[in-house]
């Protein structure tokens, strides 16, 4: 007899959405001088979940004005104990919102509530918390014996960690004493602006963190204000060359945290099940919507055949439904958008000669949604090989010696993250030193915390976010 | 008879000195520019004091690829080892350093004492990135705290290939100060050198070439930063630009390094001086940062 998971969805009474949000300006909501408004859905099922404002230029004039007046007057002056007293507030207020922050974000994001309950709320908090301590010790990080901030910082954070990718941005931004505005994305704008309520509710000084919403537009305004001393972006690498181009010249900090295409690689000497959860997590956590997720397996040839199947039965086994559900593994996509970028670079690969197989899986007829994947006989040359594809995508390739895993591995412009699986040390110390890549997972995958520094080799990025080293983007 | 009183009467000529003819350093080779050109050097004064060579883009593109093809055994070499060879160009350089004087009072017009002064400190600069070879790693890296049954670990690793637009104005102690940080941390450079002084520069690559630096670790291209700068700036397998040197044309290089986001270190205070705004002993970890890499290895600990 075969039980079937009863349905356990998380409750959305905590969450308390307004029908449109305002812009986050100078410590208050104000609506754009524009007016105009998009809307936010929840990819799980279509539904408009509210409207929020699209800054205009005037909109990112009065951000940035507000945050050098906050930088100017009061946050740069202030003693870095105080400073770090307002973002140990900010971490506990979100420690004790955690709930509410994660059931919204399942919402606005379509990530499994299991995710952002149990990893983005935790570490959200925690980052705030570490950078907190800092404050008040940056005469100790290695950057001078006075490092100064460097004044308000422009910064750009996507869709598929929103709040845990603001929390990386503005949480070394302000221990350092750095004004922030910040745009989130626009198909996850929400818990970026009820962090603007949270920063209220801590009294944090006006200015001090400005949000301002909207699109592509919004962020190239932003990018380019000249009255902005520091530009920091987490996206995709064709908007990070726009960057770094428009930033050329003008003096402004930058720092870019980009795509990827990370390899997993696993040796005959893995411990195999172990390996099989890492291969699964490295790509299917969070939809794949991962810019470090291990999206290339390189497994041994010789042990592919015993691989290849466990791996198959173990994402049978994937829950893929309703992201508030408690039991489900698999969210929704976040948008139709990046559902059919996944759709455009994964349509054709059959006629490539690549095999491709899904799990039998029904999927939800309304919301966007897209079963896991994994393709064999691929090759170097394959676009699913090279590209990102943003999405619970795992293309596998086979390799035959160590020196040819690393080849292969290597063998992409981008250089975020990669996996090693091996029970020999040095055969793994061997490989973490010859990847070219800033973050290695050896026998785990996809593990962060905001003491360990992240950020890629190549066209991956520039900068590392976390750990001591973080503060670097923001001091001068 | 009569041949002897010739030689007793006429006085003896002076012997003619065997001039140098001032080349490219690539791949640890010296030749002439691929182009044939070259163009004439003056000292301050403006007299003729040689030629050099005139480096064209495919000298540019042959340098990278020289440089590219050295990363991995520079790269991999100990950092002990690196701190000895960076130490034994130290050693080379001051057997030399009454050419090297002569050299900088010929071409910048220094004084005697100013120039023994650059001299002196472009040696001690060696000694100095000699010593950081070994440390600089644990300076930057460590290990990180992580809340869970993790080790892990920190550590900085070069970036690869670093072109550096050399300052035009310190042609020595200048081009010392930003060269040898480049390679003490197991980068390769591909180093355009002051357009107006580059005799410093090759002489200089005699000394590297001696001092067990293996070919390709160092490249030096004397010409023009307007015409061989955009293709180093915008090379795909130019991994990093130092534009010091770049003068007027630093935006414009940032700008085409972008495309693939090569990293970045722009003109600091002192880009436009002379040596003497190179002279303090201690320039600390600044110049070695922009061409470090952080690598994070993660691993469970448990039984």
């Amino acid at each position: 007899m075969i039980f079937d998971y009863a349905p356990a969805p998380e409750s959305r009474s905590v969450v308390r959405l307004r029908d449109t949000y305002d812009l986050f300006i100078d410590g208050e909501f104000t609506p754009a001088e524009g007016a105009g408004t998009l809307p936010t859905v929840n990819p799980a099922d279509e539904t408009e979940l509210a409207r929020f404002a699209v800054a205009g230029e005037a909109d990112v004039d009065r951000a940035v004005a507000a945050a050098r007046r906050a930088h100017d007057t009061v946050w740069s002056r202030m003693s870095g104990a105080e400073r770090g007293k307002y973002l140990f507030r900010i971490a506990r207020i979100i420690q004790e919102r955690s709930r509410e922050l994660a059931v919204l974000e399942s919402m606005d994001n379509g990530k499994p509530i299991k995710e952002t309950r149990d990893v983005d709320l935790p570490l959200v908090a925690a980052h705030f918390f570490y950078y907190a301590g800092w404050a008040d010790k940056l005469a100790h990080a290695g950057l001078g014996r006075d490092p100064r901030p460097l004044g308000v910082a422009a910064q750009i954070i996507p869709w598929n960690f929103p709040l845990l990718m603001l929390a990386w941005k503005i949480a070394p931004a302000l221990a350092t004493g750095n004004t922030v505005v910040l745009k989130p994305a626009e198909t996850t704008p929400l818990s970026a602006l009820v962090f603007a309520e949270i920063c209220q509710e801590a009294d944090l000084p006006p200015g001090v963190v400005n949000i301002v919403t909207g699109a592509g537009e919004t962020g190239r305004t932003l990018v380019e204000h000249p009255g902005t001393d520091k530009v920091a972006f987490t996206g995709s690498t064709e908007v990070g060359r726009q960057i770094a181009r428009s930033v050329a010249g003008t003096g402004k900090r930058v720092t870019l945290e980009l795509g990827g295409k990370g390899a997993n690689i696993v040796y005959d000497d893995a411990a195999v099940d172990q390996a099989v959860e890492g291969i699964v997590s490295g790509i299917f956590f969070n939809q794949g919507h991962v810019c470090c997720a291990g999206s290339r397996l390189l497994v041994q040839e010789s042990i592919a055949d015993e691989l290849l199947p466990k791996l198959k039965e173990r994402i049978g086994k994937l829950r893929l439904g309703d992201p508030l559900d408690k039991n489900t593994d698999i969210g929704a996509i976040n948008s139709a958008a990046q559902l059919e970028r996944i759709r455009e670079l994964t349509d054709t690969v059959e006629e490539e000669g690549v095999q491709r197989w899904s799990p039998s899986c029904e999927l939800p007829s309304a919301g966007y949604w897209f079963a896991p994947t994994v393709l064999t006989g691929v090759s170097q040359a394959h676009r699913v090989a090279r590209e990102e594809i943003f999405g619970p995508v795992l293309s596998v390739l086979t390799f035959r010696t160590p020196e040819e895993a690393v080849a292969k591995a290597n063998n992409s412009p981008y250089g975020l993250s990669a996996g090693v699986w091996t029970e020999k040390g040095s055969r793994m110390l061997w490989t973490a030193e010859r990847l070219r890549a800033g973050v290695i997972w050896s026998n785990t995958f996809n593990k962060f915390d905001p003491t360990s520094p992240f950020g890629g080799y190549k066209e991956s990025g520039y900068g590392r976010e976390g750990g001591r080293h973080g503060l670097e983007a923001y001091l001068g | 008879m009569a041949k002897q009183r010739r030689t007793a009467e006429a006085p003896k000529p002076p012997r003619l000195a065997v001039r140098k003819t001032y080349k490219l350093y690539l791949g640890g080779a010296f030749p002439r520019s691929e182009s044939g050109r070259c163009y004439p050097v003056t000292s301050t004064d403006g007299d003729h004091l040689a030629n050099a060579a005139l480096a064209s883009r495919k000298d540019a593109r042959d340098a990278v690829a020289a440089a590219r093809k050295a990363f991995g055994g520079w790269s991999s070499r100990t950092a002990y080892n690196r701190g000895q060879i960076l130490y034994r160009v130290a050693e080379v350089l001051e057997g030399r350093r009454d050419q090297f004087a002569a050299g900088a009072e010929r071409a910048q017009g220094l004084s005697r004492a100013a120039a023994d002064e650059a001299v002196s400190a472009a040696i001690d600069r060696w000694v100095y990135y000699a010593g950081w070879t070994d440390k600089v790693a644990q300076v930057l890296g460590g290990a990180n705290p992580v809340s869970g049954p993790y080790y892990n670990h920190s550590a900085p690793e070069p970036t690869g290939v670093v072109a550096v637009f050399a300052p035009q104005g310190a042609p020595l102690l200048g081009l010392t100060s930003v060269l040898a940080p480049v390679i003490a941390t197991g980068n390769t450079a591909v180093v355009v050198v002051s357009e107006s002084a580059p005799l410093a520069a090759v002489d200089l690559a005699e000394v590297l070439a001696t001092s067990d630096v293996p070919g390709g670790v160092v490249n030096l291209l004397t010409g023009r930063v307007p015409e061989i700068g955009p293709h180093l700036a915008s090379h795909a397998d130019v991994n990093a630009l130092d534009l010091t040197g770049a003068g007027d044309l630093a935006a414009e290089f940032e700008e085409a390094a972008a495309t693939t986001l090569t990293r970045v270190l722009r003109p600091g205070p002192g880009a436009d001086g002379g040596e003497d705004a190179w002279l303090d002993p201690d320039p600390g970890t600044a110049r070695m940062t922009p061409f470090l890499e952080t690598k994070t290895v993660w691993h469970p600990i448990g039984v």
